[in-house]
């Protein structure tokens, strides 16, 4: 028998009032229908995994490839985002470029959130000066704003898509333990975490199993945000030159390099890669709203 | 793609009015009056000292409040040859079998406090430079070690003696960095012009906002009749280029030194046709590329000769020139100079083989003879858009199609000099500016590292020594110029100690409001504004 409260929100009740299981399929189309804002979401944040992962397949050229023969041309049928100043094909740098933002995105968001919510749970748990202790060097973490965290952290540790990973996720992880411990809270009061005690269970054992999976409603939700705002967190560190390096696609970068020099002349160099961020973001955004309306028994039946 | 012809078309035909109209006029009369605004493309000079820094944001923040003893001709500063005095009243001819240059100084100079310079400051500061005490930077030190001593006999006559006849002695005597200090405050605290400033240059030191600006009056007491013409400057300083164009387009400022690429001079002739005057030079600057021959497996003259032939300038030069301040291919000495290489005997030389196939044939072999196919390494590079980036991106580019992995690492301006400075490298893009175009002493970067201290490639290499030291000590041009190409084909095919990329090239685009400034091949040079003036 499990100890954890059943997740009612995949489970829905027949005519007889005996609950059933819907199939992913019928889950998804409900979805859909509930949240058109958040399916528009989810097709753009598909379009970006698909361009991403597929991106060997899908880009037309070399992404890194330099073409004198073809610089800063405006859209064609041969380049139909154009090409920026080395000739480069900007349809082939924004497909690679979905790459670099989901490699920076999901690995921050995972690595970042999964820490937080370890810290978060086990701060809520173990209560006392434990918790205060957490609290307080989440609170000095916490007051430094995520880019100037992430500025500081590329500062000692320099430039690059490894660097970059480790100053997005340490700002991430103060966040989400924050979040979490608030829910965790509430959870350590019921009386089956008391049970789970009397039963001998260890700490590890009654965080991991019975105390996470019941905040993985608001962690699930606080990871979308997660991945839209380290993407956007490398976007503007590479734009600052502190990111990620020529030549690797990366759509920050792609707006820092020729965007500001050839505004006037190519502005496709700028736009494009600007629209890239700008739709992820948005349908990462759109995508977790919906998220958490569908999550929150509260707010799904509005 | 007509649209396209025609931008170029209108385009071309502004800038080549813009180039027609050329600099200041020189039949013009010069005005009085106004401020000149222009942006200096730094945070700030690391230090106010010229002796100790090697920065243009050191000069276009402070030559103004100083004088020099000799300088290249303001009104010509193209020449390589031609200098003139400033604080001395004539060019000497040299003594003693060419080992004594005796210079009379201006009476009536006075430093901006009113006391009277004499040649007692003037030799004072440059036994700073020359054999600066203890604790104290000299930049250019290695230049004057011909110099056996200098003295003032009196108090209008400063003497040169040097150890042997060089030809290379005049054209360091003009370096811009020379400032005259006074010898009253050098010798109470030679640190002091660090972090202070008050010269007898044709502007005196009004104010300086750290990382924002710095100001100056005109000198009324400058020892140039009628000079300086403006009545003041401001220095903004900007890093960032897109701003440094927003204030030029919106007359917030006139211009800037150092140099803009092709494409913010054809959006500004565009944007504000004949109200602005563009000036382009070829640059006494050039981005090389030094192996870390201490790191595996650049330690193997195999691998570094595969780099070298990988890289195509031929063609990138002409394409890199469109995009960025570079334009021509050259050796180790500026391209125009007697003692540059011709094409012909360029393309003798790993780099500049001709036929790029061949080459990077030729390469893929050598990797695979030193084990190193498929090589990855990392590119160190300098934090600077124009053309560091743009040049380590084409680098790469041209390293992949002989299947080398190479990924850039780009480092602000301290940490780039500190990862050089302790060998944490395994390739870097650097560099070698030079104000006066001396060859001579501007191959001594490619020295080794403990003859020549900027050097970064931490190898020893007596046979180059004793070339370089041949060549030097040589005073017929035509055996200089032969030991020239001996030194270059070691430094650069024999050994590749280095990696040549195209030279740079300078770009100012104005305000055509602005008079009297001339291009040089140097963005060090000429930047005492003493000529300057406003046609508003």
């Amino acid at each position: 028998m499990s100890l954890a409260l059943p997740n009612e929100t995949l489970l829905d009740r027949s005519a007889a009032g005996r609950p059933f299981r819907r199939s992913l399929l019928q889950r998804v189309l409900s979805f859909c229908v509930r949240e058109p804002m958040g399916t528009l979401g989810l097709v753009l944040v598909l379009a970006m995994l698909i361009a991403g992962l597929g991106a060997d397949w899908i880009a037309p050229y070399n992404p890194t490839s330099n073409d004198f023969t073809a610089m800063t041309e405006p859209p064609s049928w041969a380049h139909p985002l154009g090409t920026d100043q080395f000739g480069r094909d900007l349809l082939s740098r924004i497909v690679f470029g979905a790459r670099t933002a989901i490699i920076v995105g999901f690995t921050c968001a995972i690595v970042g959130g999964v820490v937080g919510l370890v810290l978060g749970v086990a701060s809520a748990y173990f209560g006392g000066g434990v918790d205060m202790l957490f609290q307080r060097v989440l609170d000095v973490m916490m007051a430094f704003p995520l880019i100037i965290m992430a500025l500081a952290v590329v500062a000692i540790f320099g430039t690059g898509v490894q660097n970059v990973i480790i100053a997005i996720t340490i700002p991430l992880i103060p966040r989400c333990a924050r979040v979490v411990r608030s829910s965790a809270l509430s959870i350590r009061e019921v009386p089956y975490i008391d049970a789970a005690r009397t039963c001998g269970l260890g700490h590890a054992r009654i965080i991991l199993r019975h105390m996470v999976p019941n905040v993985m409603a608001p962690f699930l939700i606080l990871l979308t945000a997660f991945v839209g705002q380290a993407i956007l967190a490398e976007a503007s560190l590479s734009y600052l030159g502190l990111g990620v390096q020529e030549p690797v696609p990366a759509w920050g970068l792609m707006l820092q390099g020729g965007a500001e020099e050839y505004a006037s002349t190519a502005p496709w160099i700028a736009i494009f890669p600007g629209l890239a961020i700008a739709l992820t973001v948005f349908g990462i955004s759109l995508f977790g709203d919906a998220l958490r309306d569908a999550l929150d028994p509260k707010l799904r039946d509005r | 793609m007509r649209t396209k012809a025609a931008l170029a078309t209108v385009l071309g035909a502004a800038l080549g009015a813009a180039l027609a109209a050329g600099p200041a006029d020189a039949a013009e009369t010069p005005k009085r009056g106004g401020t000149l605004i222009y942006m200096i493309p730094a945070d700030g000079p690391p230090s106010f000292d010229g002796h100790r820094e090697t920065t243009f944001a050191t000069t276009h923040a402070t030559a103004p409040f100083y004088s020099v003893l000799i300088r290249v001709n303001p009104d010509n500063p193209s020449s390589t040859t031609e200098f003139v005095c400033d604080l001395c009243t004539e060019m000497p001819k040299p003594t003693n079998g060419g080992k004594t240059y005796t210079f009379k100084i201006r009476e009536g100079v006075k430093f901006h406090d009113g006391s009277p310079l004499t040649s007692a400051d003037v030799v004072a500061s440059w036994k700073k430079i020359i054999d600066p005490p203890e604790g104290v930077t000299s930049a250019r030190k290695s230049y004057f070690s011909m110099v056996a001593n200098v003295e003032a006999p009196d108090p209008h006559t400063v003497v040169f003696n040097l150890e042997a006849p060089s030809n290379a002695f005049l054209p360091a005597l003009a370096d811009p960095f020379a400032y005259i200090y006074k010898k009253e405050i050098l010798d109470k605290d030679p640190h002091w012009y660090e972090r202070n400033i008050m010269g007898s240059g044709p502007f005196k030191f009004v104010s300086y906002e750290v990382g924002q600006s710095i100001k100056g009056e005109r000198n009324p007491d400058y020892y140039r009749q009628g000079q300086p013409y403006l009545d003041g400057f401001v220095g903004i300083f900007a890093a960032k280029q897109a701003v440094r164009v927003d204030a030029i387009r919106a007359d917030r400022a006139a211009m800037e030194f150092r140099g803009l690429p092709p494409s913010a001079r054809d959006q500004l002739v565009k944007e504000l046709g004949d109200k602005i005057t563009v000036q382009e030079s070829d640059w006494n600057c050039v981005n090389i590329v030094t192996p870390n021959h201490q790191k595996k497996p650049f330690d193997d003259k195999r691998v570094r000769r595969a780099l070298a032939l990988a890289v195509d300038p031929w063609h990138g030069a002409p394409a890199l020139s469109k995009i960025a301040n570079v334009r021509t291919v050259g050796g180790i000495v500026f391209p125009g100079s007697p003692l540059a290489a011709t094409n012909e005997e360029l393309q003798q030389m790993a780099s500049f083989w001709p036929d790029i196939e061949k080459a990077r044939a030729e390469a893929k072999r050598l990797l695979k003879e030193a084990g190193a196919e498929g090589l990855s390494f990392v590119l160190n590079n300098r934090n600077i858009d124009q053309p560091y980036k743009f040049v380590g991106t084409w680098l790469i580019d041209e390293w992949s199609k002989i299947g080398l992995k190479a990924t850039q690492r780009v480092l602000p301006t301290g940490p780039f000099y500190e990862a050089m400075r302790s060998g944490d490298f395994d390739v870097t893009v650097e560099f070698n500016c030079q104000s006066v175009v001396n060859p001579l002493l501007d191959v001594a970067k490619f020295l080794p590292h403990t003859v020549y201290t900027e050097n970064y490639g931490n190898y020893e290499d007596q046979k180059e020594i004793d070339l370089y030291n041949r060549m030097l000590a040589e005073t017929d041009e035509a055996k200089q110029r032969d030991l020239m190409r001996q030194f270059e084909k070691h430094v650069l095919d024999t050994e590749v100690h280095a990696i040549m990329t195209p030279w740079w090239y300078r770009i100012i685009p104005h305000r055509s409001y602005v008079k009297g400034w001339k291009i040089s091949p140097s963005h060090y040079l000429n930047q005492d504004l003493a000529n300057v003036w406003l046609d508003q």
